[in-house]
């Protein structure tokens, strides 16, 4: 255990500098600062808008760049960046003969993926938030402070990051065990189409794609109301199958992965 | 023991890089594993950190099995493999730091290493901008950061200069004499190698050719007197009149068995008298290719 937490650290440490790092706090921020530069500069259209529904424009539209398009191919990357770091230092040779475990140098590397994907949509739904709320501070005539969406963004980006584990685990494993960076971007590019295309058809089965899961998971995400509950609040359904089936491949490719660095040579 | 493999195999498809590899480090040596590229050098380096899985053979280090023991034998030792694997958007000094977070070293530590390895000025260069030698220095330090008992370098002077060479090889000597640890040091240059090493192992298409103290390889590694002279064939045939060996003639010179500087001389002063010019005259170390023919040639013992 001692082991997987050096070699978090580690993980932390030496990409700290790096593109990979950086990107999941400036991906966020950036495009919601330019979504609220386009309500701050348009508000005259907004003002009419009830409080409820100004946060669903305002949330949805990042939602929709983020969900549909965005973290399939950021899951891409981070998977990547988090393994080329080695493949470019030819370090995994040293990795491999420090004296701690294998399976702590491959799961604390896989952890650490994971916890930049969390932070990113973490920080989605925290930004979301504050600017909205800067915006109603700013421009009263936009309701953003008559109505509270922090419960609902975080039930949202929590769904979404458990949808994103699949891709973000199969993405993790070839970039482990491919050098070049077209391989792996291209198979996961090929996969997305499919993903996109598969849930554009509406095909039943669509949930078998992890690479279709974080749109299905936008889609499937309104849950029923439940007897007594106020029309005005929003139900979150996050345990769906689309969300499901992303953790079962994310659980069956952690485990696969692990036996694979066991038994790989290091070049 | 401090490495012990016996009937070490590794094959590359189908092709035999390390064939029964049997080899014997004992402590406090250092122990120069010599071979020409292509050899199995960095494959038995792989093999002994279990970077790759032996197909055949077993290893031991400190006379522990690797597979049982795997933490408690890399805890002792550090290793250089190939090119220095070092990030290169970090700085010198963060790639110890990175380091040191993993083996739990100190602050303090990483800044001797530092200065050992004579980077403490471009400590906090970035390593991508490092030179060559740097680099390999870096790749020292890293290897020596944890105070290993055991030192596995492959080729760690490579891209060095001259000076840089001397002084790795005056910080190997001083580890192993001052604090008792073991080097295993491969090279593809025997000059290198007898310059340092008390032990010796030659490999060549994986196969382990001579193994044994530094001593027993000057006796089978005898130097030649390299001359270059006019007329070199008639030279050859003054010089085997007057009683040397000589071992190889072309156009442009010819090499007879080194005996004593004093010989030498003689030589010279012979080749003199008789109306040869000698444009020059010097000992050369026999070349690898020709140790491993006299390697081979030579009954096994």
């Amino acid at each position: 255990m001692k082991g997987f937490l050096l070699s978090l650290h580690s993980e932390f440490y030496k990409s700290r500098k790096t593109l990979g790092f950086w990107a999941s706090i400036l991906l966020p921020f950036i495009l919601i600062l330019l979504i609220s530069i386009g309500f701050y500069t348009h508000a005259d259209k907004f003002t009419h808008i009830p409080a409820m529904l100004l946060w669903l424009q305002f949330a949805g539209a990042v939602l929709n760049i983020m969900g549909a398009l965005l973290l399939p191919m950021y899951a891409i990357f981070i998977a990547y960046s988090v393994n080329s770091i080695e493949h470019k230092a030819d370090t995994w040779k040293t990795l491999f003969s420090l004296p701690i475990a294998k399976w702590s140098v491959y799961s604390a590397k896989f952890l650490y993926a994971v916890i930049l994907v969390f932070l990113t949509l973490l920080l989605f739904a925290l930004f979301t938030i504050g600017f909205g709320d800067l915006l109603g501070l700013l421009k009263p005539g936009l309701k953003f402070l008559e109505y509270h969406t922090e419960w609902v963004l975080l039930q949202i980006y929590f769904k979404l990051f458990l949808s994103a584990l699949g891709i973000l685990s199969i993405q993790f494993l070839l970039s482990l065990l491919w050098t070049d960076f077209l391989k792996p971007m291209g198979i996961g590019f090929v996969c997305f189409i499919a993903g996109v295309i598969s849930v554009g058809v509406n095909w039943d089965y669509a949930y078998i794609i992890p690479y279709a899961h974080p749109m299905l998971a936008l889609k499937s995400m309104m849950g029923v109301h439940k007897r007594g509950t106020p029309p005005t609040q929003i139900v979150i359904d996050i345990f769906t199958h689309d969300v499901f089936v992303s953790l079962a491949v994310f659980a069956v490719v952690f485990v696969a992965g692990f036996f694979i660095v066991q038994k790989k040579s290091v070049k | 023991m401090v490495i012990q493999t016996e009937g070490l195999t590794f094959n590359f498809g189908s092709q035999t890089v390390v064939k029964s590899l049997s080899l014997q480090v004992p402590e406090g040596s250092i122990y120069g594993f010599l071979g020409p590229n292509g050899a199995g050098k960095t494959t038995t380096i792989k093999l002994l950190l279990n970077l790759l899985q032996s197909q055949e053979g077993n290893i031991k280090l400190f006379d522990l099995d690797f597979h049982a023991n795997r933490q408690e034998i890399l805890s002792q030792v550090g290793s250089l493999i190939e090119q220095p694997a070092i990030y290169g958007h970090l700085t010198g000094r963060e790639n110890l730091q990175n380091r040191a977070i993993l083996l739990q070293a100190s602050k303090k530590r990483v800044d001797e290493m530092l200065s050992l390895v004579r980077l403490s000025q471009a400590a906090d260069k970035k390593a991508s901008k490092y030179s060559l030698g740097m680099k390999q220095r870096l790749g020292i330090a890293l290897a020596l950061l944890s105070d290993p008992k055991l030192l596995i370098l492959d080729e760690p002077t490579n891209g060095l200069d001259p000076n840089g060479i001397i002084e790795i090889r005056e910080l190997l000597k001083t580890l192993v004499s001052e604090h008792n640890k073991t080097v295993f040091i491969s090279s593809h240059l025997l000059g290198e190698i007898e310059r340092m090493a008390t032990h010796v192992g030659i490999i060549n298409n994986g196969e382990l050719l001579f193994q044994g103290e530094m001593k027993d390889l000057e006796a089978i590694s005898q130097p030649l007197v390299h001359i270059e002279t006019t007329n070199t064939v008639d030279a050859a045939n003054l010089l085997t009149k007057n009683s040397y060996t000589v071992i190889e003639i072309n156009d442009h010179y010819l090499s007879v068995t080194y005996q004593s500087k004093e010989k030498t001389g003689q030589i010279n002063a012979l080749l003199n008298k008789n109306g040869y010019t000698v444009y020059s005259i010097h000992k050369v170390q026999k070349d690898l290719e020709k140790l491993f023919l006299d390697i081979t040639q030579t009954p096994a013992k």
